[in-house]
């Protein structure tokens, strides 16, 4: 009985089937926005699905050269990771008491997984472009995780030294959302342009650079593990956004009245995603580099120096 | 119908291959991805890798340099893929047509699903062939 609820607990609620389903709603919200912005119809409500269930029926081609074994784990492991942060964000927000000791450090790994797995692809496609895409994720990767990881402990500072996801939520539930501190605000806007690096949307895109190389490690994948990364990619859209609003903007909350709020907590984020996205030009990556290397990392170090002074 | 051929019928990615045009067809290809016509309406978008290609629009007559690498292209888009030939020229040659470096109307390369006629024709055929092409998918 135990073994079949958690398993529909990964498989169904809050696991694949949901994080699918909203990611696919989110990645509609996403092309919409854009195409309003735009003035344009944009669009309609199902295309995500329809794209999806397309690439599944289409032809699978492994390039000739390629490394085959990697070529096709990487979007499963992309998927899996990104399934298992959601059901483990869920769960906490369902049942804050009921997490682990560091749930919050597995989560940050977890998180660099996707990353990881579009480099793999990258460079097991026997393809110049994917190469030079996946070279420039790996850059990528090393300038955003590290003022990622240093706004992460800002909340963990500010909440008491609390490494458990739970706990976090409960101090805020408490005495409010970390994001109402000086230290705590630094550390979000520092987060939020993180993940934007993280979903690798402009201004950061460079390893996909439509425009210059064509979807970078993407470009030797069709049917179905195109299929799977596409997805993959629109969880993390719906699954990032929500680990945020956890860490520093109050948690998601369920009961009653509190749900309406999370959402539109949530929604206002992602449109700040969209925004930036549709507003933003594209940087060269060394570029990236300075900029998360130099401003960013020491607002990030500025946000702990106050969190520990307390403001 | 089933869900998956309707799914293809509504998502179809379009894959961009001039051959040779005057550079004409390709502006009004572009033109139906401007707000104007906004072709997202129809789950139709561009997309820069053949592997994820739907649809071939190949503009301008196929020439001598052109016509392997088009033929190397076709072979390694993933099936199914539809072949639009858009203007004049891939239909039949066009202003061009007993030019010293044609390779021949697009039909006599690589299998042809829609002809789109005009030099070059205005974003609004472009549209009606998809359509039309949509409408033959069934
Ligand atoms: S059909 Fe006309 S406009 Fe189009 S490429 Fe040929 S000559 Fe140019």
């Amino acid at each position: 009985m135990e073994t079949l609820k958690s398993i529909l607990y990964f498989i169904v609620f809050p696991g694949f089937l949901f994080t699918a389903i909203a990611g696919i709603l989110v990645s509609w919200i996403d092309r919409k926005v854009t195409a309003l912005v735009q003035w344009r119809v944009g669009p309609p409500f199902m295309q995500p699905l329809y794209d999806f269930v397309k690439l599944l029926g289409k032809e699978t081609i492994i390039p000739r050269g390629s490394s085959k074994f990697t070529f096709l784990l990487s979007p499963v492991l992309s998927l899996t990771s990104i399934t298992i942060v959601s059901t483990m964000l869920w769960h906490t927000f369902i049942m804050p008491s009921k997490g682990f000791v560091g749930d919050l450090i597995v989560i940050v790994y977890l998180l660099v997984m996707p990353s990881i797995a579009i480099i793999l692809a990258g460079f097991s496609s026997a393809n110049p472009l994917s190469s030079i895409g996946a070279s420039r994720e790996m850059k990528l990767l090393l300038s955003y995780e590290l003022p990622f990881i240093i706004s992460v402990l800002v909340a963990v500072i500010n909440s008491g030294n609390e490494i458990l996801m739970g706990n976090i939520l409960m101090f805020q539930n408490n005495n409010g959302a970390i994001a109402g501190s000086l230290s705590g605000i630094l550390a979000f806007v520092v987060a939020i342009l993180c993940m934007q690096a993280k979903l690798a949307l402009v201004p950061f895109d460079a390893p996909e650079a439509e425009t210059e190389i064509t979807g970078g490690p993407f470009i030797e994948y069709s049917g179905t593990p195109l299929a799977i990364f596409k997805l993959s990619r629109w969880m993390l859209l719906f699954v990032l956004p929500l680990f945020l609003v956890g860490v520093f903007w109050g948690g998601f909350r369920i009961e009653g009245i509190d749900l309406l709020w999370s959402v539109l907590k949530y929604v206002a984020l992602l449109v700040v995603i969209i925004l930036i996205k549709n507003t933003a030009p594209r940087f060269r990556i060394d570029q990236v580099l300075k900029l998360f290397w130099g401003p960013i990392t020491f607002l990030a170090i500025l946000a702990v120096i106050l969190a520990y002074l307390g403001v | 119908m089933g869900f998956k051929e309707n799914a293809l019928k509504r998502s179809l990615w379009v894959f961009h291959f001039s051959g040779g045009s005057c550079n004409n067809c390709d502006i009004e290809l572009l033109d139906c991805l401007t707000p104007r016509y906004d072709l997202e309406r129809f789950g139709i978008e561009l997309v820069g890798s053949i592997r994820h290609a739907d649809i071939i629009a190949v503009t301008g007559i196929v020439n001598r340099q052109c016509k392997p690498r088009l033929e190397k292209i076709y072979k390694q888009a993933s099936k199914p893929v539809f072949v639009v030939a858009c203007g004049a020229c891939p239909c039949t040659g066009g202003i061009f047509k007993n030019s010293y470096h044609t390779a021949g109307p697009l039909d006599e390369i690589i299998p042809v699903d829609a002809y789109i006629p005009g030099c070059p024709p205005k974003p609004e055929a472009i549209i009606s062939a998809i359509v039309k092409l949509r409408n033959k998918l069934e």
